[in-house]
């Protein structure tokens, strides 16, 4: 009976503390919060993020902190329901983020991500060889995306390929698809034959050759695509209101002035630039035609 | 005069009742039909060369890289949510058996894997405490509840009819029934602890901050040593769980998982998100703006919700539960299989003194590390097909009946002159314990059912691939309504499972872990 007495306290203190713990927290200076999508090596991830936050505090005045996610859709459901404020989205993310929210803004992007690629890279047993035109040889062999929700990894090859094999999916034109989670891990797959042809951010791509992670006997790059929007911060529309008038302007000024080589290498970037939604229209429409979006 | 026939006691059997051997050619039979259907394939070139890094991990384990929070965190996790789940549990298993409504709720409730309710409680709550301990809270509940209501309803009722007429009920229940039953709800309690650890850390695998989370790190970045000392840790904190959880620690045990619960970074508008999250996103598309009730367009809202309905039962539901069904069966084929070939090794007339303690810790290793886990291991070192989603579930279901095998053969007592080795093993001690055998195959069902689903998540495509895809694309209708399908397919063999259990008359023996982890405080324990 004492047992069960003490259970029932337990749970009232339980419900207590869940209903009351986001609140108390809430009281002083409320920390800006921010995440990025784990598109590559987390201990990456982890740097460059870290590396952001302590700048941004200086720029900023407010407490800044970066929460890790484990997947793509998990950095959308933080941006949705307010969990953080500012997000380092790929090009359909943040297309999804900003629909979800309105009043939300993409306000800076790489240098790089204006005109973005994606690689098809192929294990060397394919015997496939790097053209200028997409490579039909694919049909039929092995494909590994990179998440199911990536830009360069998922949604404009997907694009590609259904412009190239019309009528078709991906199921239909390759024997097998798969969903690797991430781009550092698509090269390994294709790089240890599990998957025969892979598609890869091209930055990415970029940063683990020259991390020594790539094996160029085994894996290499059989194909570039045509150019499309990326990456992006996306700021939500109500941190003006939390954190003063002006905000989001102070914070795009912060991102554009990042000029510290040390911030922006582990991005794979050279500097950031200005950029609005409308740069990202073009990916609603592939969405659509690809039925990922509504 | 037929003396031998007694109309009244035996019903004329519609169908043939069927017998231990039927039951298990039959399941037998669909296992290898499944097998044919299921997709085997091995990507990976070399898994053994993986497997061998992962066991260096395992034997030089790098403890200095283990984060120490995340092991508090999936301690407080569990101790809360389990707490919490119980408690509700227990309320709940006193109207259980009276009220359909409770059942049907509850039966939903554990239908529904603590992953899935983590992805959909995230949407409102974000990473947080909430999350994590609202996840394992939720599902427990359900299935306490069921447990306890159970419990309840063996006891023994000497004691209340002894009470004067006139008894309140509340001083009835509490002087009377509580007190026959404490012992066995206790014993099932702290073992659901143990599963809540397990539940916990596979949490990780999709963000919270619990041990899970630095194992999916350094698995996925082949930081092989880190990956090892977290996973001996894990084994030592199950290991040991009988020594810290106890009566008297229990109080301490959630103050201190109160206190350190981890902050939340940033936070969540749960109004707002709460509100967002019911009344649009799990909404599905066509009713989002339209009544199905309004006098002049419920035609053709309708005829809308049909069609937004039928590519999802067509493309997702029914492949998906096929193949769910598939990976379930010949999981559970390959269980039986396993836990046949491995309870020998723990019990005492087959293994010698020195191989028992051996086959023992095997199989207590195994039962403990969670299938998903196992799952997610083997999907790295296989690549992605049902192959590594069956190891792993047979894997862990085989040591746990396995184990639990062991014990029951250790109960038998023998004839002197009994014979030995292979001729007792097949002609004495199987037979005699093929229908706790069966009872507890049948009773993993369920389990293991809900378990492929999910591992759709990881890339077999069962249910959960579904699920997965819903929720990168922002489809939450459509995720919600692929859940509801996945419980009610849980649903469904929990109760195919029971009449089946029923129908061999094995229906009442002791199928849960704690009632054999105790035996001296409930259900007898030989068959």
């Amino acid at each position: 009976m004492r047992a069960w007495l003490l259970r029932l306290a337990t749970v009232s203190v339980l419900w207590g503390a869940a209903v009351s713990g986001p609140a108390a927290a809430q009281a002083p200076s409320k920390p800006f919060v921010f995440t990025g999508i784990p598109d590559q090596d987390e201990s990456r991830l982890v740097e460059r993020f870290g590396k952001v936050a302590t700048y941004l505090e200086g720029k900023l005045g407010v407490p800044v902190r970066y929460i890790p996610v484990k997947n793509y859709p998990a950095a959308v459901t933080a941006f949705t329901n307010g969990q953080v404020q500012l997000a380092w989205f790929g090009g359909f993310t943040g297309v999804q983020a900003r629909r979800a929210v309105p009043g939300s803004q993409a306000i800076a992007q790489g240098a790089e991500d204006a005109a973005f690629k994606t690689y098809f890279i192929a294990n060397a047993a394919t015997g496939l060889q790097k053209s200028a035109d997409f490579p039909k040889a694919i049909a039929g062999k092995t494909f590994t995306f990179g998440s199911r929700a990536s830009t360069s990894g998922r949604l404009m090859p997907e694009f590609f390929i259904r412009q190239a094999f019309p009528g078709q999916t991906p199921e239909q034109v390759f024997e097998r698809v798969g969903f690797s989670g991430d781009h550092s891990r698509t090269i390994q797959l294709v790089q240890s034959g599990a998957f025969a042809v892979g598609a890869v951010d091209y930055s990415v791509w970029d940063l683990d050759s020259k991390a020594g992670k790539v094996d160029g006997k085994s894996v290499s790059v059989i194909w570039e695509s045509p150019t499309f929007p990326d990456y992006q911060w996306t700021v939500r529309g109500d941190v003006d209101a939390t954190y003063g008038a002006g905000f989001t302007e102070k914070l795009k000024a912060a991102l554009i002035g990042i000029t510290d080589p040390a911030i922006l290498e582990p991005f794979g970037r050279t500097k950031f630039t200005p950029v609005t939604n409308a740069a990202y229209e073009p990916l609603v429409e592939v969405g659509r035609s690809t039925g990922l979006l509504d | 005069m037929r003396l031998h026939v007694l109309p009244g006691i035996l019903p004329a059997p519609r169908w043939p009742r069927p017998g231990y051997a039927a039951v298990s050619r039959w399941f037998a039979i669909l296992g290898l039909a499944a097998l044919l259907a299921a997709d085997l394939h091995v990507t990976s070139l070399h898994p053994w060369s993986d497997l061998e890094r992962l066991l260096g991990g395992l034997v030089r384990p790098d403890f200095l890289a283990v984060e120490g929070a995340s092991i508090l965190y999936t301690v407080a996790f569990a101790v809360l949510g389990v707490g919490l789940g119980a408690g509700a549990g227990f309320l709940l298993a006193i109207p259980y058996a009276r009220f359909r409504a409770v059942r049907i709720a509850c039966a939903f409730l554990r239908a529904v894997h603590e992953l899935f309710w983590a992805l959909l409680l995230m949407q409102v709550f974000g990473l947080s405490a909430t999350t994590g301990i609202l996840a394992i809270a939720l599902p427990y509940a359900g299935i306490c509840a069921k447990v306890y209501a159970e419990i309840i309803e063996e006891a023994d009722l000497s004691a209340l009819r002894v009470l004067p007429a006139g008894s309140d009920p509340v001083s009835a229940f509490a002087y009377a029934r509580l007190p026959e039953v404490l012992a066995s709800i206790r014993a099932y309690t702290f073992y659901r602890l143990e599963c809540g650890m397990r539940s916990t850390l596979v949490l990780g695998f999709i963000g919270l901050p619990t041990i899970g989370f630095y194992l999916e790190s350094a698995f996925r970045q082949g930081r092989y040593g880190e990956a090892g000392a977290l996973m001996l840790v894990f084994y030592a904190l199950i290991g040991t769980r009988r020594l810290w959880v106890r009566g008297w620690t229990l109080p301490l045990l959630v103050l201190g998982a109160i206190l350190a619960l981890p902050p939340m970074v940033g936070s969540t508008d749960v109004g707002a998100s709460l509100a967002r999250f019911l009344g649009h996103d799990i909404v599905p598309a066509p009713l989002r703006h339209a009544s199905l009730l309004a006098p002049d367009t419920w035609l053709e809202t309708w005829a809308a919700l049909w069609a937004w309905f039928r590519p999802i039962l067509t493309g997702q539901i029914l492949p998906g539960t096929l193949q769910t069904l598939v990976l379930a069966q010949v999981a559970l084929v390959a269980t039986a299989i396993g836990a046949l070939v491995l309870f020998p090794l723990t019990a005492r007339h087959f293994a010698g003194p020195v191989a028992r303690p051996f086959g023992r810790v095997l199989l207590v290793t195994v039962r403990s590390t969670p299938e998903y886990m196992l799952a997610y291991v083997a999907l790295q070192l296989l690549g992605p097909s049902m192959l590594p989603a069956i190891l792993a579930l047979s894997i862990h279901n085989a040591g746990i009946i396995g184990y639990l095998m062991g014990r029951h053969a250790d109960g038998l007592t023998y004839r002197p002159d009994a014979p030995r080795g292979l001729n007792l093993y097949a002609y004495e001690t199987v037979p005699r314990l093929y229908g706790q055998f069966l009872a507890y195959l049948l009773y993993r069902w369920e389990i293991i059912l809900r378990e492929s689903a999910i591992f759709g998540i990881l890339g077999v495509a069962t249910l959960g691939f579904y699920v997965d895809a819903a929720i990168a694309e922002l489809r939450l209708d459509v995720a919600a309504v692929l859940i509801l399908a996945t419980a009610l397919v849980a649903i469904a063999v929990d109760a195919a499972s029971r009449a089946l259990r029923r129908s061999l008359r094995i229906a009442d023996l002791p199928v849960r872990l704690a009632s054999t982890d105790t035996p001296r405080s409930s259900a007898p324990v030989t068959a």
